[in-house]
């Protein structure tokens, strides 16, 4: 066998993953995927492996819920013939192996720096001497915008290369928040330290974060979370979905100049933040998840009161939305503004609302289940024309969509809390994986321990990694002034990406 | 238009009527207090991700502390979080609570620059910069500006720019790769000026405090106006520093 097959959050000895030479992990990975639009690579990296480097391959299968991982050991000085040669989606995966390790290939298209990552190969490659993407022409016009913009926002650079008002091009550099997270879980031994590692790698994903940390923590001690635990997380992770979607629909209407929409759903953003301060002390929920313990039960109470948080909140949101949608001036900024196509997105494997928004049915909820999933009956909210309302549609359904989900859920508020246990030590010499739907789509870390049960090497991927692409190609052929709704509409993390 | 009139009606009152007073909705983690109960003050130490505890007597520094809440679950009878949002400070050693303290937290009015209140009194425009920050702090800054704790009210706004702002707003703990954009905005920010830190990450590091891939040097170069602690920054903790720094004492 060229590879293991397992599933979400399970724990194998390293060894069992099988090490093959690199031509037969290029066929192994890249026919996976090959024509094969419900796989897709989840993760893919390298880590220094005695005086080696081993790279990792996951590829999921979104229909028979499974991943597949394979292994492969390469010297640093190898010149190798680059995945994303033959399959677009291994771009920055190769662009992230080129940087951390220096290994060349031969036929990659765009092998430029991804995150200038602290303990990169090669420290003379720095953001300011990036090389941007430029075309010689009399007619055409660079624009450059930021690290720092002009909201409050996080940095990162965009350059865009105009014909008078249309964009052709855009490329954008990152790297800016870079703070050595992967690096950073290895030198923090104590368990609390490497969750609040885990809520700060996007605090507009916190729970999304922390709950995939926990699933890797709680499987590398064998600790299985009881019911009363997976319920917080569940009910957390939609509650994010639904408060993060809604101070979007703000930030777009800002975007449009639709005054009235940018205060109304900025407000109703506010109870549901509220409410997690209510529950856990922390209006975006730090705190409330770690591995292996029920933080803050959630009481009948507590259910009451989200229902009356609900019952407020779904008429004005509803009303909100009808009017908003209902808007010729607002409506002709969505349609066909910012499109990115089926093809386009297969072909870069984007992950979530963004792989969801051009009709790929992608979602980890239904298809690499956790948590309390099995028993909501999740179904994707899928569209089809990949533009700002499809991104803007599927937002507000998603709201509509969660907040029956936690309705759902509030019917069998879990009685039984469980203790606080210790966890056992993690097992030795293994290898674990954890997908999660952040509410912008798949979150995945992956971990590899040493002889001893200590962290060895930690991985993250966070849905942005893919998505920030999609934002490039969005853009091409609209004007520049539709660049803050279309950016607004995906809402990528630079934390996230850069780590 | 009818429907525009319906939704406004709909809304009804959404802004809060005094940010300075008002009580935050279930068990925000503000302020603590530390009883004098006896205990061994060495577990204290271990237990805090971020070496915000100190002993002897206990201490927690809220320029490190992440709210995580640890403590006082561990200890309840030693530490409790109170809901006071009220907790920022011109001066770095008054974020320092030591056991057996319970008053406010202010601002030594001693120390503020005597231009602030003139120049700014009834209008601070302020540019953000993220450095390293999670998009937490951020998210709770932005907050500050929208109909619920509208601190345009106070004339404090966020600008797009820092020549036209009056000082700079840093969240995060300044990555390596940030240091230098932080420098070129400051210094295009127009005399006087201010600098403010808002959450933990800004003031101390945070979490990230020994990460390789952190450089806080430039705040080693300047006086620091206001520290205002948060995990993320709650926008009442942030407008009510703000306001503490340039409204007029009594
Ligand atoms: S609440 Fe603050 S002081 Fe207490 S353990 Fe957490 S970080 Fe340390």
């Amino acid at each position: 066998m060229n590879y293991i097959t397992i599933s979400n959050n399970q724990t194998i000895p390293i060894s069992d993953i099988p090490e093959i030479n690199y031509d037969t992990f290029f066929d192994t990975n890249t026919s996976f995927i090959y024509d094969n639009v419900e796989r897709h690579c989840v993760n893919y990296y390298g880590y220094q492996f005695n005086n080696r480097i081993k790279l990792i391959c996951c590829i999921a299968d979104d229909n028979t819920h499974e991943i597949f991982v394979s292994s492969c050991l390469v010297h640093q000085t190898d010149k190798l013939s680059s995945f994303t040669a033959k399959l677009f989606c291994f771009e920055k995966f190769e662009r992230e192996i080129h940087e951390n390790f220096g290994i060349d290939y031969v036929d990659h298209p765009w092998l430029k720096p991804l995150r200038y990552a602290h303990n990169r190969f090669d420290k003379s490659k720095q953001n300011a001497n990036y090389q941007f993407y430029s075309i010689d022409s009399d007619e055409l016009h660079e624009v450059g915008v930021g690290p720092i913009h002009a909201g409050i926002i996080e940095p990162g650079h965009f350059r865009f290369i105009c014909n008078g008002e249309q964009i052709l091009h855009l490329e954008i550099q990152l790297g800016y928040q870079h703070r050595g997270i992967e690096q950073y879980f290895l030198e923090k031994k104590n368990l609390l330290q490497r969750a609040t590692i885990a809520e700060n790698i996007a605090g507009d994903t916190v729970v999304g974060h922390t709950t995939a940390f926990s699933h890797i923590w709680e499987s590398l001690c064998g600790f299985k979370a009881h019911r009363d635990i997976q319920f917080a997380r569940t009910l957390a992770l939609e509650l994010e979905r639904v408060a993060v979607h809604t101070g979007d629909l703000s930030a777009v209407c800002t975007d449009i100049a639709y005054q009235l929409g940018s205060s109304v759903f900025g407000r109703l953003r506010t109870p549901i933040i509220n409410y997690f301060q209510e529950w856990s002390g922390n209006r975006l929920a730090k705190g409330l998840i770690r591995p292996g313990r029920n933080q803050f039960p959630f009481s009948k109470l507590l259910g009451e009161r989200l229902k009356e948080v609900f019952d407020k909140f779904e008429p004005d949101f509803t009303e909100m939305n009808e009017e908003l949608f209902s808007l010729p001036s607002a409506l002709s900024r969505f349609e066909r503004t910012g499109v990115v196509s089926f093809d386009d997105v297969s072909k870069i494997g984007t992950v979530g609302m963004s792989a969801r928004m051009s009709g790929v049915n992608r979602d980890i909820r239904v298809s690499h289940l956790y948590c309390l999933y099995p028993e909501l009956n999740h179904e994707p909210i899928i569209k089809h024309h990949g533009d700002v309302y499809s991104r803007v549609q599927i937002r507000k359904h998603e709201v509509w969509q969660s907040i029956k989900h936690i309705r759902n859920l509030l019917n069998s508020i879990p009685e039984e809390i469980s203790a606080d246990s210790t966890l056992n030590k993690p097992k030795p010499n293994s290898f674990t994986l954890s997908l999660v739907e952040g509410w912008r789509g798949e979150i995945c870390h992956c971990a590899i321990t040493d002889v001893n049960g200590d962290l060895l090497h930690y991985k993250v991927k966070d849905p942005s990694f893919h998505n920030w692409l999609a934002l490039a190609l969005a853009v091409r052929n609209n004007e520049i002034s539709d660049f803050p709704v279309c950016n607004k509409s995906f809402n990528l993390s630079y934390c996230g990406h850069d780590l | 238009m009818f429907n525009n009139v319906k939704i406004l009606y709909h809304q009804g009152k959404q802004f809060i009527p005094d940010v300075t007073t008002v009580e935050v909705p279930g068990i925000f983690r503000g302020r603590p207090i530390i009883s004098l109960e006896k205990v061994d003050q060495s577990k204290f130490v271990e237990l805090c991700p971020t070496d915000a505890i100190s002993q002897n007597p206990l201490c927690i520094d809220l320029g490190k502390c992440t709210f995580c809440g640890e403590c006082a679950r561990v200890f309840p009878n030693k530490i409790s979080f109170t809901k006071d949002y009220k907790l920022s400070v011109n001066k770095r050693e008054n974020l320092i609570i030591k056991e057996g303290e319970d008053q406010p937290i202010e601002l030594n009015s001693e120390l503020i620059r005597k231009e602030i209140h003139k120049m700014f009194g009834g209008s601070l425009k302020l540019r953000q910069i993220s450095a390293g920050g999670d998009n937490s702090c951020e998210a709770e800054l932005n907050a500050a500006g929208n109909v619920n704790f509208d601190m345009g009210r106070f004339g404090i706004e966020f600008v797009a720019s820092p020549r036209h702002a009056d000082g700079i707003v840093i969240t995060g703990p300044i990555s390596e790769n940030m240091a230098e954009p932080v420098q070129i905005c400051y210094d295009a920010t127009p005399n006087p000026k201010i600098i403010i830190l808002a959450g933990t990450d800004a003031i101390s590091g945070g979490i990230f405090l020994e990460s390789k891939a952190i450089n806080r040097s430039f705040l080693e170069k300047y006086p620091i106006d206001l520290y205002i602690p948060g995990n993320p920054v709650h926008p009442l903790t942030f407008i009510n520093g703000v306001l503490g720094l340039i409204s007029r004492k009594k």
